[in-house]
């Protein structure tokens, strides 16, 4: 079994060997939604590795007789255990799968030691409900073989965190039952990013995708400290019908120290449009996509990255359903469709629309 | 809004031109007696359809179809909240100025008009099969009006021994007031449908908007759009022709020279005689066309001038001979046509929101074939025969010593012509001579100069007092004057350095050169792969369409016939710029954006 599984359209349906992360990520990546490039150390890594480095000899001793109340003593034996796994020697042909997959990310990036988020990707995850949500480790700006080495087994370690150490303490599963597979996934540097929602969140037109854009990363649009770039996007023409390009003043960039910092935009970047109109339309493309998907309005973050790996196109941060307009109930006020006559009444009486795009 | 364009009794008369009122009807000018209400008014100019000062006889047309226009919406239909469009001719040009119903009347016409327009809804395929026989008899019956010169002597058979009691100088008389009659008559029957066309399509418009603040109205016209439409018949004849010389092995006759010698080498063999038949049958009536509105008795139609038409051909030809696919793609059409209904149909919450959708589309999609079809058999096809019979009669006349060409009868107008013919006729009749020929020929010579000068200068976009918001749907539909055409009008000068704005008529995007033209007599001007910038474009310019990059236009709303076509062959197209003709250069790189109705200056 492979040590390593691309997100890419290869992507197996259905693997077990992911971890839950891995796997919706992978889903969306058969589905064909553009995510930031990277790759998943599968669970036959760490069982590998385990299998070498003798972990289960190391840590059952280690768990003995342990009471979950004692919370003192549970929190020294799994920073104990914690270390040993960070320090555990990988199996030859892992390593080799995860150095390699590393450098060929680097390779389509264009990016030497290109910075990565690596990620715990546990499968007990979802049989857990929620429980363990957060609870796994994430490293981010990782760069460099080693490093991503070494975050690899970080993530294996933590399996052993206090919490899910109790939790299967408590369920009375075998200590060595988890499993764990590792996201890297390539840290996304945004020349442009924001939102998109599948309806005009103004007025709840479902005919429009509203795009919000901004320079830098999309932090200053979602919280809101710039008054973003926004557009409407047609979803069935997909013509570009309002725009508005706004005086924008700060931005979100990745410091030198891999931190990401806020910084001024000079003056004449600033008035300067974040998106060309292909870009809109694409970013647009990428929304309706996910809504048919999911078949509702979906409020989604993205990003322009020109070192994605794919040429600079959009990349899919996070889709989510939109709750607020999608709640409300919807009528159309319809009078009897066969009493025509009436409604081309009132269209006659009734002021034209104003026109929107001037 | 605090600005206001210029009073109509401040525009000045321009040099050359004094005297342009004695050329049009009193009614049609303003004046001190009506200044109060004249002054209060909004006025637009109508370049649509007038893009050129008027020749006086041309007025007469002018006149019945404002007053047709009117009338249908006033007394005949009972539009609820909008009367007729009143009109004036100021140096020449064309002023028009939508009347509003008193708010206390608008429910009672409501009713009436719920009745009167719902028969015709009801009815409407019955109707409009009805509408286009009694148009052809109507066209039939001007063809067959006797407007040839008078006899030396009577027939002694069909006109003394008949014992029909008149003569030919009665006959002429009668024919020219007839002729007046049926003009007027193929006005009524062009509105008998035009203004309930646009009521069921402006209602599909109002639900669409409605339920989509934000869908383009392109995409509503895309939808309702039809394929087989007899406005491109003309169009797709001359492709018919092309592929069928192409098949006969005829190409070498069409090598450029003038349709007379074309014709010539064709009668030379059974095949070229077999592919004049075939034209001949085109011919009638679909080339019956303007290459302008049809407004004008100046613009060139198609059968008259066959070297127009030839030349498309030949240019088709070699087309074909580059292997290019000329038919329009009328199933890729169709399927992006359904394509976008069923994407918006399903954007809709429930079945019976998506029922009344699909109300509204069926009607506008019933109703829309005449408010793409009268174009060609009233404006193109009807006045086509009207200005042949004027041009025969004008004949007569200038034989007769009243004018040297028989153009000059336009120069006229229409009671005048009247007079003349009476002259002409007692003359005739005593003998005696007429007054006519030591009036008429320093007279026409006088109004030509006129007319010319009138014409060398450019029309005021609007008049008087602008409304705060315009409503009136028709004005907004046909001329695509809306509140902000007006306030555009009213700041021109803004944005001055980078561009200029319009319609988004037909959508994409186009960069070329400039090619700035007044008239199709320029066509061969046009070099492949420009972009057309004119004051007008009208539907008989469709050949070209297939070589340009895209087209931009003085005037002109989403619904007019020049946008239509646009859509139909895939051309951007940016209309009602109202400036484009004289900022635009010949040879200048713009940018065309027919989506959104810009053009860019690149240099």
């Amino acid at each position: 079994m492979s040590a390593v599984r691309w997100f890419d359209a290869t992507w197996e349906v259905g693997c077990t060997d992911a971890g839950g992360k891995a796997s919706g990520l992978g889903e969306l990546t058969a589905q064909g939604l553009p995510i930031p490039p990277g790759f998943v150390v599968t669970t036959a890594a760490y069982h590998r590795s385990r299998a070498v480095g003798r972990l289960d000899e190391s840590v059952l001793p280690m768990l003995a007789g342990l009471d979950p109340s004692d919370l003192a003593d549970v929190a020294d034996r799994c920073a104990g255990i914690r270390a040993i796994v960070r320090q555990l020697p990988m199996d030859a042909g892992s390593e080799e799968q995860i150095r390699g997959a590393y450098r060929e990310l680097c390779r389509q990036c264009h990016v030497a030691d290109v910075p990565v988020a690596v990620r715990s990707s546990a499968t007990r995850e979802d049989s857990a409900g929620d429980s363990f949500a957060g609870e796994h480790d994430t490293y981010l700006w990782v760069r460099g073989e080693d490093d991503v080495l070494d975050a690899v087994r970080r993530c294996w370690a933590s399996l052993f965190t206090d919490r899910a150490t109790c939790y299967r303490l408590d369920r009375g599963l075998d200590h060595l039952s988890g499993e764990m597979g590792v996201v890297v996934q390539k840290m996304v540097q945004p020349r442009s990013a924001g939102v998109a929602f599948t309806l005009n969140p103004a007025n709840g037109d479902r005919s429009a995708i509203a795009i919000e854009s901004s320079w830098g990363f999309g932090e200053a649009v979602v919280a809101g400290e710039v008054t973003p770039d926004s557009f409407l996007v047609d979803k069935v023409m997909f013509v570009i019908t309002y725009r508005a390009i706004a005086t924008k003043e700060q931005e979100y960039v990745l410091s030198g120290a891999d931190a990401v910092v806020r910084v001024a935009i000079d003056a004449a970047r600033g008035e300067q449009s974040s998106l060309t109109d292909e870009e809109v339309l694409d970013v647009a493309r990428l929304a309706r996509k996910v809504e048919r998907i999911y078949s509702c309005p979906q409020d989604i973050e993205w990003a322009i990255d020109a070192h994605d790996g794919r040429g600079g196109g959009v990349t899919l941060l996070q889709a989510r359903p939109e709750t607020s307009w999608s709640r409300r109930p919807r009528t159309v006020q319809v009078e009897d469709p066969a009493d025509f006559m009436s409604s081309i009444v009132s269209t006659l009486m009734a002021p034209l629309h104003a026109r929107e795009d001037d | 809004m605090t600005k206001r364009f210029i009073s109509p009794f401040d525009v000045p008369t321009p040099a050359g031109a004094e005297g342009w009122q004695s050329l049009y009807s009193y009614s049609s000018l303003f004046s001190e007696g009506r200044r109060e209400y004249e002054d209060s008014r909004f006025w637009f100019q109508d370049g649509v359809h007038w893009p050129q000062a008027l020749s006086p006889w041309d007025a007469t047309l002018f006149e019945f179809a404002l007053a047709s226009l009117s009338q249908y919406n006033t007394r005949q239909l009972r539009i609820p909240a909008a009367n007729g469009i009143d009109f004036r001719i100021l140096n020449g040009y064309v002023y028009l100025s939508p009347v509003a119903v008193p708010a206390d009347e608008v429910m009672a016409r409501s009713v009436e008009f719920v009745d009167r327009a719902g028969f015709y809804y009801r009815s409407w395929n019955d109707l409009y099969a009805a509408w286009l026989t009694k148009v052809r008899a109507l066209i039939a019956e001007i063809e067959s009006l006797d407007l040839s010169a008078l006899p030396e002597s009577e027939d002694a058979d069909e006109v003394v021994k008949s014992g029909s009691g008149i003569g030919s100088g009665w006959r002429l008389q009668e024919g020219y007031h007839r002729l007046l009659d049926l003009a007027h008559k193929v006005w009524q029957f062009h509105f008998e449908f035009l203004n309930l066309g646009y009521a069921a399509y402006l209602d599909f418009f109002s639900f669409c908007k409605r339920e989509w603040p934000n869908i383009p109205d392109l995409a509503i016209a895309r939808m309702v759009a039809g394929v087989d439409v007899d406005l491109f018949r003309p169009d797709d004849e001359l492709k018919g022709l092309a592929r069928l010389a192409v098949d006969l092995g005829l190409e070498e006759a069409f090598d450029g020279s003038g349709a007379a010698d074309v014709v010539a080498r064709l009668e030379a063999s059974h095949d070229g005689r077999e592919w004049l038949g075939s034209y001949r049958n085109a011919a009638d009536p679909w080339f019956e066309f303007s290459t302008g509105s049809g407004f004008a008795h100046s613009d060139p139609v198609w059968i008259d001038h066959p070297d127009i038409p030839f030349g498309f051909i030949r240019d088709y030809i070699l087309r074909i001979r580059r292997g290019e696919e000329l038919q329009r793609p009328i199933q890729a059409i169709l399927a992006e046509r359904e394509r976008m209904v069923g994407e918006y149909r399903e954007l809709l919450p429930d079945a019976p929101s998506r029922a009344g959708f699909d109300t509204r589309l069926e009607l506008a999609r019933t109703v829309f074939p005449y408010v793409e079809n009268h174009n060609f058999y009233v404006e193109h096809w009807c006045h086509a025969v009207i200005w042949r019979k004027m041009r025969g009669l004008g004949g007569v006349l200038a034989q007769a010593g009243f004018w040297p060409d028989a153009d000059d009868i336009f120069l006229l107008t229409r009671t005048e012509v009247s007079e003349a013919l009476w002259d002409h006729y007692a003359s005739w009749a005593t003998p005696a001579p007429a007054a006519g020929p030591t009036r008429w020929p320093a007279e026409v010579r006088r109004r030509a100069a006129i007319v010319s000068a009138l014409r060398a200068r450019k029309a005021e976009p609007a008049l008087g007092i602008p409304p705060e918001v315009v409503t009136e749907p028709f004005t907004i539909m046909l001329w695509g004057i809306t509140s902000e055409s007006v306030s555009h009008w009213l700041r021109t000068s803004v944005d001055a350095g980078s561009g200029i704005r319009g319609f988004a008529a037909s959508p994409g995007v186009a960069e070329g050169l400039a090619r700035v033209i007044d008239s199709p007599a320029q066509f061969h001007e046009v070099l492949d792969g420009e972009i057309l910038v004119a004051p007008l474009t009208a539907p008989s310019w469709a050949p070209i369409f297939g070589r340009i990059g895209a087209t931009v236009t003085d005037t002109g709303g989403m619904m007019s016939h020049a946008a239509i076509v646009c859509r139909e062959y895939g051309l951007p197209a940016v209309t009602g710029t109202g400036v484009a003709t004289s900022r635009i250069v010949t040879g200048q790189r713009i940018r065309v954006d027919g989506t959104h109705g810009t053009v860019t200056f690149l240099e």
